[in-house]
């Protein structure tokens, strides 16, 4: 069974999606990213949207449920990569994934987690 | 009796030189003349050609102008409208090149018939209902090639209307003028996300100084931009904004208090210049 893969960078986690999201898939991902979460105590999740051409409202509401699902475990999520086409399509849906970070690739991203972290340990 | 068009067709086999001679000579005297336009010879040339072609097709026999038998006499009148467009013919005067060739064409035609009027009068009308409907093509292709022009300048204007200027290392700026409808807002957004990816811009300024008016559209449309500058990473800032503006907004419950808003172009690049520089040095300390 096809598995999106989880890697830990440190005190984050790294979500690449490059294949199409199903229902399966989707909530597999769930599953996992929450176990890993926790497992890893992690503090921050990056989610990596940059080789998807087509999103639908689907990938949208999954997008902001993970979000919603990581900040309760106390990790937040930034989701990086989202190409200009995406970008407008999310817009027209009326998703603008209010309460989720974003930026433009993942050199930015992990630059806004470690901002975030470091302004906490302050 | 003659069938219809049968003597409109002898007339043109017959006297072809003299009509059009004459039709020449009725077209210089016109009133819808334009030499400034237009040099004689050029006339001399399009009526003997529209002449020659309008001959060809009479002599099908078929007397409906959208046939096949006439698809010579409509590309060549579809070319002279277009042509005359161009030159900047008025669409009266386009289609007086059609409509004056029945004088002289009527001329004859009473001649030939003589004292029968009821054939004169059948005749003439349906040369009438012929040259008619030649004269609305030339109208209407006229028309066409004009619209042809007014959207391509659109395009181009759409084109021309959007650039993306880079102002700093990280800040983008979107002067808009002219207004957004949401085809606009389109050809906006595509070219600021392209150029947020390109440059890898962390905030775009949005200055709508040349904006005329902001309606609850053009707000939605402006708000569209930010929340989809802002999932590729990107703050957007609106500056620009005349008082004028800041009234209707407030007027019509637009809520633009999720995004910063600043009066001038050069307050909105100062803000953003602080942020940028506020965040360099630690970005490179998180990267590193």
């Amino acid at each position: 069974m096809e598995k999106i893969p989880i890697l830990k960078m440190g005190r984050f986690l790294l979500v690449t999606i490059q294949v199409d999201m199903h229902d399966q898939l989707a909530l597999q991902l769930q599953e996992d990213l929450t176990a890993r979460i926790v497992a890893a105590r992690a503090r921050g999740v990056l989610i990596d949207i940059s080789s998807l051409e087509v999103v639908d409202s689907f990938i949208g509401r999954m997008i902001s449920n993970i979000a919603a699902m990581a900040r309760v475990l106390d990790a937040e999520t930034v989701v990086v990569g989202i190409q200009p086409a995406v970008a407008i399509t999310l817009v027209e849906l009326g998703l603008s994934l209010e309460g989720v970070r974003t930026a433009l690739n993942v050199d930015r991203g992990m630059a806004l987690l470690h901002e975030r972290l470091a302004d906490e340990q302050r | 009796m003659p069938a219809a068009g049968q003597t409109l067709r002898k007339i043109i086999a017959q006297s072809q030189k003299e009509l059009l001679a004459d039709w020449i000579q009725t077209q210089l005297g016109a009133t819808t003349l334009r030499s400034d336009l237009m040099k004689e010879s050029e006339l001399r040339d399009q009526s003997r050609e529209f002449l020659a072609l309008l001959q060809a097709a009479v002599e099908s026999g078929n007397t409906q102008t959208d046939g096949a038998s006439w698809a010579p006499v409509r590309d060549f009148l579809a070319r002279v409208s277009r042509s005359r467009a161009m030159q900047g013919f008025s669409p009266a005067e386009t289609a007086t090149f059609v409509l004056s060739i029945k004088q002289p064409l009527f001329a004859r035609l009473r001649a030939e018939f003589g004292g029968d009027a009821q054939g004169l009068a059948d005749e003439i009308w349906s040369t009438t209902d012929l040259l008619d409907k030649l004269g609305l093509l030339t109208v209407e292709s006229f028309v066409k090639s004009r619209e042809e022009l007014i959207q391509r300048q659109q395009r181009e204007m759409m084109e021309l209307s959007t650039p993306v200027v880079q102002l700093w290392e990280n800040i983008l700026a979107l002067p808009l003028i002219g207004t957004l409808d949401s085809e606009r807002t389109q050809v906006v957004m595509e070219s600021l996300l392209q150029k947020i990816v390109d440059t890898g811009a962390s905030i775009a300024i949005i200055d709508i100084t040349g904006v005329p008016t902001v309606d609850t559209l053009v707000a939605q449309h402006l708000l569209k931009t930010v929340a989809a500058a802002r999932l590729m990473g990107a703050d957007c800032i609106i500056s620009g904004i005349r008082p004028q503006i800041a009234q209707t907004i407030v007027h019509l419950g637009v809520n633009l208090s999720d995004v910063t808003t600043k009066a001038s172009l050069a307050d909105a690049f100062s803000i953003a210049l602080k942020r940028t520089q506020a965040k360099l040095p630690q970005q490179f300390g998180a990267t590193t």
